[in-house]
């Protein structure tokens, strides 16, 4: 019984045959499992271990070097501030306190109605618009107080919703099906041009 | 006196709200280089590469023609695209995969083509959930056109691209690193030798490595010639170059400028880039290459913008980030927050790195907090010494990759230029800006 539900096991399956190698999958597979749960339950993980064909320590001595995969569960938004050097600049320290209040919980805690995790982030590339604001990865640039608890509020009222999907959805463009190039027309393609590179630098020495 | 002639290469399509489509990329040329490169021999697309000068985007300043060329004896197996994009107030490959992913799709099939390679991966740091959907996207309808897939463009040439997504670690730039990490592990650089992913890469076979924005620069290349390209800047440093303006400026931004035309002080001032500092302040610093780069005062603003003229006064241009301190600014306070930075990000295999990294930061965090010593400045310049011996320019090396030499940079700048800030921390038992 697979603990992917609806169509997650199909898309991990079409996952796994992208790459030339079972375990490339791992990241992308990864982010599946937390789309389902929010995070990394040990049920993902073992799903994730029986794709990759590898032992579920494995699959969590992976996960746990990433800063974006979670092994506790987290609030249905992870709101992500910035303080790496252009967002201290801008305030990124006080924005991040501020937030503490706003949210009423730590950094790297959950606020009480358990729909906020609150996180210090590093450099999100996003510098021009500082100090830096991600919630679930979705650039949301509130750079003040004020833009920041009326973005919570809107958030809170389910009004960001088409926009910002619950924590752990990250893409959602799939994959046209059936676009990858066939394997053996690859190989294929290898041979022939070595020939031919071949044929060309013998004509070159000559 | 900023020369503004130079044509955009890569930021041509900066003005569309719609960029990203295909339906905005073929109005604005795009997909002709690609026709172009596929009736070329794959070995005089790499020619022109090469004819370009064109320098690796990603930090090192590599040649990239030169990179393909260590390969083009052997087949190549994979071409990898490093949109890892992580070194702190860097954010112009940020700009490239969100805005015109269709021109890096063009750029790597390119790519592919003069390499022969049939199957590319685009790796691209799992924050930018736009740009993953925006880069997935374009691949689907680069496929659906035709420039993408089985027999591109109806010529014997077939690609696929998988878009990789990565899941949040900063040394997943380095690219032995990337390479792991696209292999399902743990993103641990790998030991050298071999030196490059060209010897053994992904899957332990030939592999090219190039950053977004050297990839992007490709279908210009095609379309004008390498020596077009080659004409623009000046020695080494041929082009033009996307600089991501951050810190305190009043128009912090990602400008694409000619290489060594343009100085610092053009890209902080000029009013088409930096427009100057907030409330017109002054100057304190600037960090001229991301946070692994030494600084620079403002004795050095008119220092042009290329390669070789930053390396010869002991910094580098590196990814192409510029980070504006003003007389405000709390260098110890930046210093810390960097040193914070690579303690979080070091990967922990060599010692050097991982206990020096979390030392450093502490020591940084008691000067800033309160409870600094005066001996503190000797020790944390002793502990830079041991992770990058003689805190020379270009680095030493103690560790397996460079993420260990990066750390003096800050914390040796700002002690040799800003010693009395420290000094007034400790004197004060803490942040005098506080």
């Amino acid at each position: 019984m697979s603990h992917f539900q609806n169509d997650l096991r199909k898309r991990a399956e079409d996952l796994v045959a992208l790459y030339p190698v079972k375990r490339s999958a791992m990241l992308p597979l990864l982010h599946l499992a937390q789309e389902q749960d929010g995070y990394l339950s040990e049920e993902g993980i073992t799903e994730v271990a029986e794709l990759v064909g590898t032992s579920e320590a494995e699959v969590r001595g992976t996960a746990a070097f990433y800063d974006m995969f979670h092994l506790e569960p987290v609030g249905k938004y992870v709101v992500g501030i910035c303080t790496n050097i252009a967002c201290l600049l801008a305030g990124g320290e006080e924005l991040l306190e501020h937030a503490t209040k706003k949210l009423g919980c730590a950094v790297g805690g959950t606020s009480s109605d358990g729909l906020f995790t609150l996180e210090e982030t590093e450099c999100l590339a996003d510098c021009d618009i500082a100090p830096v604001v991600q919630v679930n990865h979705r650039y949301v640039r509130t750079t003040t107080p004020d833009a920041f608890d009326a973005m919570i509020e809107e958030v809170r009222d389910g009004k960001r919703e088409s926009e910002i999907p619950s924590h752990g959805t990250l893409i959602r463009v799939r994959r046209s099906s059936g676009l990858q190039a066939p394997r053996e027309e690859i190989a294929a393609q290898r041979a022939t041009a070595q020939a031919a590179r071949e044929a060309r630098a013998a004509k070159e020495q000559k | 006196m900023a020369t503004f002639s130079a044509p955009k290469i890569v930021s041509s399509r900066k003005d569309f709200d719609d960029s990203h489509t295909l339906s905005r990329y073929l109005e604005t040329g795009g997909y002709v280089a690609l026709k172009k490169a596929l009736g070329m021999f794959p070995e005089k697309v790499a020619a022109e590469v090469d004819a370009a000068s064109l320098l690796g985007r990603g930090g090192a300043g590599f040649p990239a023609g030169r990179k393909w060329s260590m390969l083009r004896r052997s087949p190549i197996s994979y071409l990898v695209v490093n949109g890892d994009e992580s070194e702190p107030a860097t954010f112009k490959d940020h700009y490239l995969v969100e805005r015109d992913p269709h021109q890096l799709i063009e750029g790597v099939v390119i790519a592919a083509y003069a390499l022969q390679v049939s199957q590319a991966f685009i790796f691209l740091r799992g924050e930018f959930a736009l740009g993953l959907e925006r880069v997935q996207q374009a691949v689907n309808d680069a496929y659906a056109h035709g420039a993408l897939g089985s027999k591109i463009f109806g010529s014997d040439f077939s690609l696929d691209i998988v878009v990789h997504p990565g899941a949040g670690a900063y040394i997943c730039g380095e690219e032995t690193a990337l390479i792991e990490a696209l292999e399902g592990k743990r993103g641990f650089p790998r030991i050298k030798p071999p030196f490059f992913p060209a010897v053994t890469g992904l899957y332990g076979e030939p592999t090219v490595v190039n950053n977004v924005e050297t990839m992007s620069n490709l279908p210009w290349i095609v379309n004008n010639g390498g020596a077009a390209f080659a004409a623009l800047g000046e020695g080494r440093s041929t082009g033009t170059r996307l600089f991501a303006l951050a810190g305190r400026v009043k128009n912090p931004g990602v400008y694409e400028v000619e290489m060594v035309k343009n100085t610092f002080r053009d890209l902080i001032y000029d009013p088409q880039f930096g427009g100057g500092l907030i409330d017109d302040k002054k100057i304190k610093a600037f960090i001229p290459g991301g946070v692994s780069a030494p600084w620079f005062g403002p004795d050095l603003l008119d220092l042009p913008l290329g390669q070789d003229e930053v390396a010869e006064k002991g910094s580098m241009l590196g990814s192409g980030s510029v980070v504006v301190l003003d007389e405000d600014s709390c260098v110890v306070r930046a210093t810390w927050r960097i040193t914070k930075f690579f303690s979080r990000e070091s990967c922990g295999q060599c010692t050097p790195c991982r206990e020096g990294s979390g030392w450093i930061e502490r020591a940084m965090y008691r000067i800033e907090h309160g409870g600094g010593r005066l001996e503190d400045l000797d020790l944390l310049l002793d502990l830079c010494d041991n992770i990058s011996p003689g805190l020379l320019w270009p680095p030493q090396q103690t560790t397996i990759c460079v993420l260990g030499p990066s750390i003096p940079s800050s914390v040796n700048s700002a002690i040799s230029m800003f010693r009395n800030e420290f000094i007034a921390h400790i004197e004060h038992g803490g942040c005098p800006h506080d």
